[in-house]
């Protein structure tokens, strides 16, 4: 059972939750109130929804080689003019204007992701460097559309997109439930999925071989952006407000790290979407454990740093065989790895 | 063959092509902001570059190296943080002298590295991942030694911020310029006329190959590495030299900054190809870019933003242009 890639990072999420319970009990207790699930888990999960569609977008992206740094710029780009829309409505309350308003949103993203694959698809930039120039830009865009303000709201249909429930459940959760369904069902019952790996696994034979190649990668990144879009509302929703210099502060880095962890090589080729989420939620449960824990603001990183190394190390492949061989001896001949004879000499 | 149809037939190298590309647009941007604003053209604005970005140029030919490789580290602004606030913690709170100072910052880089270097190396964590987890870590270190900002007033800091070596022409540079620029020396020698040079452009051409021919792959991938690490923490002295002061907060995203002028001085991010000069230039570009923006001056801090991505994007794509019409 060890031997399934999810294992590890499964383990790792258990086991932070079960320090949860040991320090505070009542933390696996969900209870229904007015028909609305509350606890310590629906937090989890309901904290987590906008790393867990970026994380996406970004899996697919990462998949076929590339990266893309300006989630975060997007993120803010797309709360902000979501919010500065609203504010300027007679009526916030109303349907039909909310739904401008994420549609405009939504829109500029997808715009915003077909920028990013333009450059990297059309005009061949690296990707790190590529989506590097929408991630400082982004930045100054979202401020110019607020105007540097923290532009506050009161619309209650846009705020339901963060904190409002269906079916007892939050709706944050439905919606990344639904994109990672979707996306799922779309790549893997398809040959989508076949194609983009292979693109990641190799850019050149897969040209060779009659794959529109350019056209898938300005696919993903156009999907990227639009994840991040309605990753962007849900955080602008949960907050009442857009704040454009700490909307999506750092998210790329957390979304790489949900693949990662999820065992989505950064070198494409192979993706796990399922891995992607359970890494995101991995991330949400260890921000959940420190403020549980009492652990001062300024260790936070370190601790962050620590259990990231941790479940990197034991997920691989490398360290658990030096491990193993450390127990038994004769160590066992690495016959397949030629880089490991080198490494053990 | 006369010289002149031997200066006619002149082709540069392939390779050397994306660098000449940026020369050309440096050049370009200079002679633009000169004919804008009259100060503009004096020399001491080319030697300032040199004074504000010495030390993120020290910090990016460390990641020379590592890119070369084929690896990335993330963890360089970091680690630039954490040596202003060991040495602003140690010279003020505990009275350190300064050459101890020095030489603890220098090995603490060095031994960050090295030991990303080993998880990489060793245990097959993604370069990415493993310098991440240095950039929350070091970060993380500053946090916890302190959330302040003291300045420095140790007499041997304030005495090398504080010279002046002057040039022909009423112009001036610091130390840190001259200690730069031996780094870029330093670098330059060692690349192309080392045998560990020859391994690191060995290994980020194919690590495989580079086995195969009984190359010392482990030690010169674990050193770039420290290197990097060293360098960092170089330039974080730098840093402090310029500023006097050790900020927990300071140097947020240089690794980006470093990344960016190492790629848009022609080295490419899978390894195996580049030079230190091309990043030497990519660091002025970046400072051309925040220069030409000061000169201007009238613009709000969002529109700031806006434009460094533009000015990058231009010379990004002006750059690719150059290079493939001169093919």
């Amino acid at each position: 059972m060890t031997g399934h890639r999810l294992f590890w990072p499964i383990a790792a999420l258990v086991a932070l939750l079960l320090v949860d319970l040991a320090v505070k009990p009542s933390f696996f207790s969900v209870e229904l109130r007015d028909g609305h699930l509350y606890g310590s888990l629906v937090d989890i999960l309901r904290l987590g929804a906008p790393l867990i569609l970026v994380g996406i977008g970004m899996t697919l992206v990462v998949a076929t080689r590339g990266i893309d740094l300006s989630v975060g710029s997007v993120v803010a780009i797309s709360g902000a003019l979501a919010c500065l829309h609203l504010s300027g409505l007679g009526d916030q309350n109303s349907v039909g204007g909310t739904l401008v308003a994420v549609a405009m949103a939504l829109g500029l993203c997808l715009a915003l992701g077909a920028w990013n694959g333009f450059l990297v698809a059309v005009l061949g930039i690296q990707p790190i460097i590529a989506t590097l120039i929408l991630m400082v830009a982004g930045r100054g865009i979202a401020q110019l559309i607020t105007d540097g303000q923290i532009i506050t709201i009161t619309s209650g249909p846009f705020r339901a997109i963060g904190s409002g429930y269906l079916l007892t459940l939050p709706l944050s959760i439905l919606i990344a439930l639904v994109v990672f369904v979707l996306t799922s069902v779309l790549v893997r019952r398809s040959a989508l999925g076949l194609l983009i790996e292979a693109v990641g696994g190799n850019p050149e034979a897969s040209r060779l071989s009659g794959l529109r190649s350019g056209r898938l990668i300005w696919l993903v990144y156009v999907f990227g952006g639009l994840c991040a879009g309605v990753a962007g509302l849900m955080i602008s929703a949960n907050t009442s407000g857009a704040d454009a210099n700490h909307a999506g502060l750092w998210i790329e880095l957390d979304a790489i790290l949900a693949l990662t962890i999820g065992g989505t090589q950064l070198t494409g080729g192979r993706f796990s979407l399922g891995g992607t989420v359970i890494g995101a939620l991995l991330i949400q449960t260890l921000t959940t454990t420190v403020y549980t824990l009492g652990i001062p603001d300024t260790a936070t990183l370190l601790v962050k740093a620590m259990v990231v190394l941790l479940v990197c190390l034991v997920q691989s492949p490398a360290f658990r065989a030096k491990v193993r061989r450390r127990r038994k001896s004769p160590p066992p001949a690495p016959a397949d790895r030629p880089v490991k004879v080198e490494v053990s000499a | 063959m006369s010289t002149l149809t031997r200066v006619k037939e002149y082709r540069p190298q392939q390779r050397h092509l994306p660098m000449i590309a940026t020369l050309v647009l440096l050049v370009a941007a200079y002679g633009y902001g000169a004919s804008q604003y009259p100060a503009f053209g004096s020399g001491q604005v080319v030697f300032n570059l040199f004074i504000n970005y010495s030390w993120l140029l020290v910090v990016a030919i460390g990641m020379t190296f590592v890119i070369l490789t084929g690896g990335i580290d993330l963890s360089v602004g970091s680690v630039v943080a954490l040596s202003t606030v060991l040495s602003a913690e140690l010279l003020t709170k505990h009275g350190w002298s300064a050459p101890a100072v020095i030489v603890l910052v220098l090995a603490v880089g060095a031994l960050l590295g090295t030991g990303m270097g080993a998880l990489i190396h060793y245990f097959e964590i993604q370069p990415f991942i493993a310098t991440l987890v240095g950039l929350f870590f070091a970060r993380g270190l500053c946090l916890t030694i302190s959330t302040e900002a003291p300045s420095i007033d140790n007499a041997v800091f304030t005495s090398i911020a504080q010279t002046q070596i002057p040039l022909p022409g009423d112009s001036h540079v610091s130390i840190s310029v001259v200690i730069a620029l031996v780094v870029v020396v330093i670098a330059g020698y060692v690349l192309h006329y080392t045998r560990f040079g020859r391994t690191v452009y060995a290994v980020g051409g194919s690590e495989q190959s580079a086995v195969l021919m009984g190359l010392k792959v482990a030690r010169t991938k674990v050193s770039v590495y420290a290197l990097s690490g060293f360098c960092s923490a170089l330039g974080g002295l730098l840093l402090v030299f310029y500023k006097l002061s050790g900020d927990p907060l300071s140097a947020i995203g240089t690794e980006l900054d470093a990344i960016a002028a190492v790629v848009i001085g022609g080295t490419i991010l899978s390894g195996g190809s580049g030079y230190v000069v091309g990043t030497v230039l990519g660091v002025l570009v970046l400072g051309m870019i925040q220069t030409l923006i000061d000169f201007d001056g009238t613009l709000s801090s969002w529109w700031t933003k806006i434009v460094i991505g533009a000015l990058l994007f231009g010379f990004i794509v002006l750059q690719r242009l150059i290079a493939r019409r001169a093919r």
